[in-house]
């Protein structure tokens, strides 16, 4: 019995020592939710970035989990983080920052840079994508699949109705009347535009409102300005292109299958995310373009998309790998093979600058107008209590374009609602 | 030995009932009781502590119009697919099982809706309601009529809802009216065939009555999954345009995880498992007394 003792324990000593071995070796295992926005087989392209990665990186161990739609994903991440099994990483909406920073659900990437070189690659960004990302002075998000709002028009419809086929619509004006041309054009087999109205109806708007020179949101995300003559007017232009030109069908527009509207030639033009783009130039028989969203005062359009995102619950080597991860998948060349398989924007300029991409817009010039939109872009919707807010105003929105309220009425209703809701937040 | 006996026989009985026991309490008690306090307490606001607000929820809740569009077209809904789709799985249980030619093939074609997953079904019917491009506007337009969007206008929007679930449902209520049919005694029939009984009242008078507990089953579960309906939400529409389509679970849902309001959810969870249990209530103590049990 007495010999017996030191066997077990040296036994137990030899067991606690391969396991403490084994860890050393083992990968550090990084989990990350994302979502697909856009259709199409975009989920075999991350496989394969993250593939590549691995190799390259045999110490980290990344599980990429599609997640389904933006929402779906940040549902995924959230109950995962409630059930002890926070992720991390994940891609999610780069409007869900307010939510993840009162759930204490992410870190600031400032908090994680050490080297120099690494605080060259936070500032190697397009400021426009990183407004979404940052508060208070602290970057929270890192811009991955990235977007903004195109007009893709198809050229051999311009012909058809007698329109120049290389000159998209400057401004609002040309639009609807170009719209109602091709309309009128095809007898009644063509709409002229669409612009969608389910899925993100907030975002389109967003457009419309800030083409009109206004911004519909403060800075810190505590005040919304829904009612504001100039989003009226808007709204109330959105609704005429149905109701006073004739150029766009009535009721709403279906986000998911308005991409197969425009491939069978059902409308001769379409607001769309620009995440779109290779999908629609592989399919499309016909010749089409790309080109910035018309102007009223100004010309613009919201970013949107996907940001990287750090969870707070997880070990500080986790966070690292995770850095290391992110730093990898948004390389130029990276981001620029990305935006060639999806057409989402290059998310930097040193992208633009690889061979890849530069000879890829050469090619295509399409490429780049959601680069070159930038300039004019604005960030995404995005306030505490998020998704209430934005869903007043996709209510207004449909209330409006569905004819059972003015654009007036609407609007007022969504600002009366979005102001009790953030009521408590108004420092 | 008698008394050690009956112990024994006592612990087999619980042990027998424990796995359900066990079950039940963590997937459907446990969470109820939550529930049920979430709904009485306001979290507090950027870390400050939990608050003890009573009914507060229930007002608040009740004071807006937009649960009660909710809760209105969700009443709409189940008084379309209720009636509707066990009529339609009566019907077509009834053509089956009869004699006729490839009876196989249309019981299971009938069948077919209900194997597809509700995703895969929905996102098939996006595109047959699609405006330009679907298939119902394709099929009006060769009939010469322009064509409606079926999703996008508010007035059409629940119905086209509805019309996909009662499509959904018909087929899978249709096979526990068959499996009733088929165990029917064919005696019956016989018997009746020799007093002269027309067909007419024959089912009036034998079939139907007979097949009350059916009827009964099928329009539980009916009722159930008229409350339960979150996924083809989803994929159609998102509950709108402007709340047209939303119903009960969805607005539960939308405010759990897009506006992270679970003191929200949880007052309208409660609120539908009060109305459920009226209506199970109903269902055992009115219904089921006038159900003809063979």
């Amino acid at each position: 019995m007495r010999a017996r003792i030191p066997f077990a324990l040296s036994a137990l000593t030899a067991g606690l020592l391969s396991a403490g071995q084994a860890a050393a070796n083992d990968p550090t295992v990084l989990t990350m939710y994302y979502p697909v926005a856009v259709g199409g087989a975009l989920t075999d392209v991350v496989d394969g970035l993250v593939e590549e990665f691995e190799t390259e990186y045999p110490d980290i161990d990344v599980e990429a989990i599609y997640a389904g739609n933006y929402d779906d994903t940040r549902v995924r991440a959230m109950s995962a983080m409630e059930a002890g099994e926070t992720p991390q990483l994940s891609v999610m909406f780069s409007i869900d920052l307010y939510e993840l920073i009162e759930q204490n659900a992410i870190v600031a990437f400032d908090d994680l840079v050490e080297t120099d070189e690494e605080r060259e690659w936070l500032d190697g960004f397009y400021p426009g994508l990183m407004e979404n990302g940052q508060l208070d002075g602290k970057t929270y998000g890192i811009p991955f699949q990235r977007s903004t709002i195109v007009l893709f028009w198809n050229k051999d419809a311009f012909e058809a109705a007698g329109l120049d086929p290389e000159t998209p619509p400057e401004n609002w004006q040309e639009m609807a009347e170009m719209a109602a041309t091709v309309r009128e054009a095809s007898n009644g087999e063509q709409w002229g535009v669409m612009v969608p109205s389910t899925g993100y109806p907030y975002w389109m708007f967003q457009a419309f409102a800030f083409q009109n020179g206004h911004r519909l949101m403060s800075e810190d995300g505590t005040e919304v300005y829904f009612d504001d003559p100039a989003a009226v007017e808007a709204l109330e232009y959105w609704v005429s292109l149905a109701t006073e030109h004739n150029a766009m069908p009535d009721g709403t527009i279906e986000w998911g299958t308005l991409r197969q509207n425009f491939l069978e030639e059902s409308t001769a033009m379409m607001w769309h995310t620009t995440g779109n783009l290779t999908a629609v130039r592989s399919e499309a028989n016909f010749d089409f373009g790309v080109a910035m969203l018309p102007m009223k005062t100004q010309r613009g359009s919201p970013t949107g998309g996907g940001n990287f995102y750090i969870f707070e619950d997880t070990t500080e080597e986790e966070q690292r790998a995770a850095m290391t991860f992110i730093r990898w998948m948004t390389a130029p060349e990276r981001a620029a093979a990305w935006s060639i398989e999806t057409g989402y924007m290059g998310v930097s300029p040193a992208a633009y600058e690889t061979d890849a991409l530069q000879g890829y817009v050469e090619e295509f010039p399409p490429a780049a107008v959601a680069r070159d939109q930038l300039e004019h872009g604005t960030a995404e919707l995005s306030t505490y209590q998020g998704g209430r807010i934005r869903r007043a105003l996709d209510n207004a929105v449909q209330a409006a374009l569905t004819g059972q309220m003015t654009a007036q009425e609407a609007l007022s209703q969504a600002q009366q609602e979005a102001d009790s809701v953030l009521r408590r937040y108004a420092r | 030995m008698s008394f050690t006996n009956h112990r024994k026989m006592q612990l087999y009985g619980a042990l027998l009932l424990l796995p359900a026991a066990v079950l039940l309490t963590t997937f459907a008690y446990l969470p109820t009781v939550t529930t049920v306090i979430n709904s009485l307490f306001l979290p507090g606001f950027r870390g400050a502590p939990t608050e003890f607000v009573g009914l507060e929820n229930y007002q608040v809740l009740f004071d807006d119009p937009t649960f009660w569009k909710v809760a209105r077209n969700n009443l709409i809904y189940a008084v379309g697919t209720i009636p509707t789709s066990i009529a339609l799985a009566l019907g077509m249980a009834l053509f089956v099982n009869g004699k006729l030619r490839g009876r196989g093939f249309v019981r299971m074609a009938y069948f077919t809706p209900t194997i597809l997953p509700m995703i895969a079904a929905a996102n098939i019917w996006m595109f047959f309601y699609a405006p330009q491009i679907g298939l119902f506007n394709k099929l009006l337009g060769m009939l010469g009529f322009s064509g409606v969007n079926w999703l996008g206008d508010p007035n059409l929007a629940l119905s086209s809802v509805i019309v996909m679930s009662v499509w959904k449902e018909a087929g899978f209520f249709m096979i526990f009216y068959l499996a009733a049919l088929q165990s029917m005694p064919p005696e019956l029939k016989e018997a009746a065939d020799l007093e002269g009984t027309s067909r007419w009242s024959f089912f009036w008078r034998v079939t139907f009555p007979l097949l009350m507990p059916t009827t009964l089953f099928v329009l539980i579960n009916a009722l159930i999954n008229s409350v339960r309906v979150v996924d083809h939400l989803f994929i159609l529409t998102k509950g709108g345009p402007n709340n047209a389509t939303n119903l009960l679970l969805y607005y539960v849902y939308e405010n759990a995880f897009s506006f992270f309001d679970r003191t929200t959810a949880a007052t309208i969870t409660v609120v539908i498992l009060l109305v459920l249990a009226v209506v199970a209530t109903l269902k055992f103590t009115i219904l089921d007394r006038r159900t003809h049990y063979q």
